[in-house]
């Protein structure tokens, strides 16, 4: 038999989780919780496994197909299982000003990976911008925003990842 | 240069910086809710009425009169209203919204309940950027003190009024930004943006009469309300009420969110200590973006413009979501714009066939250009390839469902216009001119 998608811990905090996102809207209206349910989802699993989407599915009341489109349209939902850390680097114009290409190179080179590449340990991604043009270079790990980076200082956050 | 632009008492950044300045005790301790009690008083009408006279323009973007765009909301329709909060922020160059969730989420908070009560919404939704995991926790953290202090829930502070508010975060794309996207989101979708009309104020979330405003835009709301329209009206200019955020990023000294007075030109902001503090030593500037990325550019001989709807659009350009960019002389604008376009080709929707084709098509051309494959002709292709998506000028042709086929091609038809001769160059050595520092002066990292 397969295994089960969750244990029963994270069962408790899907169904929470999915009762509060239900009570935002409608109650004619419960596919309109498919965002906060993929991310539900993600956060419980770290990331959107197939049989995690038919569920969010079922409880939304939408063919699985909906919950697919909608995850594999936003480029925060992880449709295969990412690195343990997921790091997007943002190259667009103000950050390249501030050095972002060469940051980026340096990161490639550090972790062995090019952007779009994923190991074990770490997803790394170009990403768009983050919303920090005007503390350039910026990137997030999972998620967790840092900005002003200089080599010393991401050497520094790298190193003290677990 | 020395300080000599004209300052301003700040109308939004005011607390900034100062400690705990997102709570509800420290916003209180400011005046902060003062102009909802007084909304509270007053016939919904006349909230919308102040609001107009206030002269208040949308600050996502398009620039919209805000009590105008609040007045199309049927008054008679059996159905709920919705209000949608536009925290979508992605323009490049365009970082504001930010800084007012993280540092005074309820200023914002306060908007949302004037503006529900003005228009009869009884829930409202906040729409935040998914990369926005801290301002997503201080949002969500201001929101439930908002709750517990009676002001959100079954009571407005103690009047019979329910609203009830709702963060949610998206989960990366660009096109939620555009207000139909935006709606499709929340809906629970893929963020195609919708025909209009039917315009979101009668035909919105759900089907229902939605409004849907920026996050600076509902800030800057109570203190319409404190101080009086005409207060707020005077301090802009006939056609645009107040102060606005600006964020300035690129080749500037300092670069960050400034609040200016509507009259302050680039060169100033660029250059005025207060500001920018000037350009990398021994540079100057050689293009600015006025507007977010999709606002066509402009070059050093045309910035004693002030950085504001009305004078920009003199220009053929825009003010947008007020993210100027500046890039010095040692920028190669062909690696510039190449960058652009590749956002644009990576956050295309799909729906529409000139941008989904075009735009990609509009950075090969450019990579080709950039890494010295150009040909004769190119130029003129990717000039075509721009105008089939949207010709310019003016701004507004686009031949796409929304304007993110009018941001796409914008850029580029700009940036030749300006800087033609350096695409040239790069055609006829083929190779880049500035070689491995294409980034000008603080590119190199280190």
């Amino acid at each position: 038999m397969a295994e089960p998608l969750f244990t029963p811990e994270e069962q408790k905090k899907f169904d929470a989780g999915i009762a509060e996102i239900l009570s935002h809207y409608p109650p004619e209206r419960k596919s309109a919780g498919m965002l906060p349910a993929l991310r539900l989802l993600q956060e419980l699993k770290g990331w959107l496994p197939q049989d995690g989407l038919r569920l969010v599915a079922k409880q939304l009341e939408v063919t699985p197909e909906r919950a697919y489109e909608v995850a594999s349209f936003y480029v925060m939902y992880h449709l295969k299982k990412p690195g343990k850390y997921v790091v997007d680097v943002c190259t667009n114009l103000s950050c390249s000003l501030w050095g972002a290409e060469k940051m980026l190179a340096y990161l490639e080179d550090k972790l062995g990976l090019k952007a779009g590449e994923a190991n074990e340990k770490f997803t790394l991604r170009e990403t768009e911008c983050l919303a920090s043009c005007g503390t350039a270079p910026c990137l997030q790990i999972n998620e967790d925003h840092h900005e002003n980076l200089t080599k010393a200082k991401l050497d520094a956050i790298l190193a003290k990842l677990p | 240069m020395a300080s000599t632009a004209k300052a301003i008492e700040p109308v939004i950044s005011a607390a900034w910086g100062k400690p705990q300045s997102w709570t509800l005790d420290s916003y209180r301790q400011r005046g902060g809710y003062d102009g909802l009690k007084k909304a509270l008083e007053m016939a919904p009408a006349a909230i919308i009425d102040e609001v107009k006279k206030s002269n208040l323009r949308g600050r996502g973007g398009a620039g919209f009169p805000t009590g105008l765009k609040w007045s199309f909301v049927p008054k008679d329709s059996p159905k709920p209203k919705y209000l949608a909060v536009n925290g979508d922020e992605s323009e490049p160059g365009t970082f504001k919204d930010r800084y007012i969730l993280e540092n005074d989420p309820h200023m914002m908070l306060e908007g949302i309940a004037i503006a529900s009560y003005a228009l009869g919404v009884h829930t409202a939704y906040v729409y935040l950027r998914g990369e926005f995991k801290f301002q997503a926790q201080r949002t969500q953290a201001a929101i439930d003190e908002a709750y517990k202090a009676g002001i959100f829930g079954k009571k407005m502070m103690g009047k019979d009024y329910e609203l009830n508010c709702y963060l949610v975060r998206g989960a990366g794309a660009y096109i939620c930004g555009e207000e139909t996207a935006l709606l499709e989101s929340l809906e629970g979708k893929k963020g195609w943006p919708r025909l209009k009309p039917p315009f979101p104020a009668v035909v919105g979330l759900f089907g229902c009469p939605t409004v849907v405003n920026n996050v600076e835009t509902l800030a800057s709301v109570p203190s319409i309300l404190a101080k009086g329209a005409d207060w707020y009206a005077k301090l802009g200019t006939d056609k645009s009420g107040g102060t606005h955020l600006v964020c300035l990023s690129g080749s500037v000294n300092r670069p960050g969110v400034y609040e200016l007075p509507m009259q302050t030109t680039l060169l100033e902001l660029i250059h005025d200590d207060k500001y920018g503090q000037g350009m990398p030593k021994g540079r100057k500037v050689k293009a600015v973006i006025p507007g977010g990325s999709s606002a066509p550019v402009l070059g050093a001989d045309e910035l004693d413009v002030a950085v504001e709807f009305e004078a920009l659009k003199v220009k053929q350009t825009m003010a947008g979501s007020g993210g100027v960019i500046v890039m010095d002389d040692a920028t190669c604008m062909v690696r510039s714009l190449w960058r652009v376009a590749r956002f644009y080709a990576e956050e295309s929707c799909g729906q529409c066939t000139p941008c989904r084709e075009g735009t990609p098509w509009q950075t090969r051309l450019l990579r080709k250009i950039e890494e010295g494959r150009g040909e004769p002709g190119d130029i003129d292709m990717l000039s075509n390839v721009a105008a089939s998506i949207a010709p310019y000028p003016p701004i507004g042709l686009g031949n796409t469902i929304c304007a993110l086929g009018d941001a796409a091609a914008l850029p580029t038809h700009s940036f030749l216009m300006r800087f033609r001769d350096e695409f040239e160059a790069h055609i006829r050595e083929k190779c880049c001119p500035f070689g491995d520092k294409p980034w000008g002066s603080y590119g190199d990292w280190s």
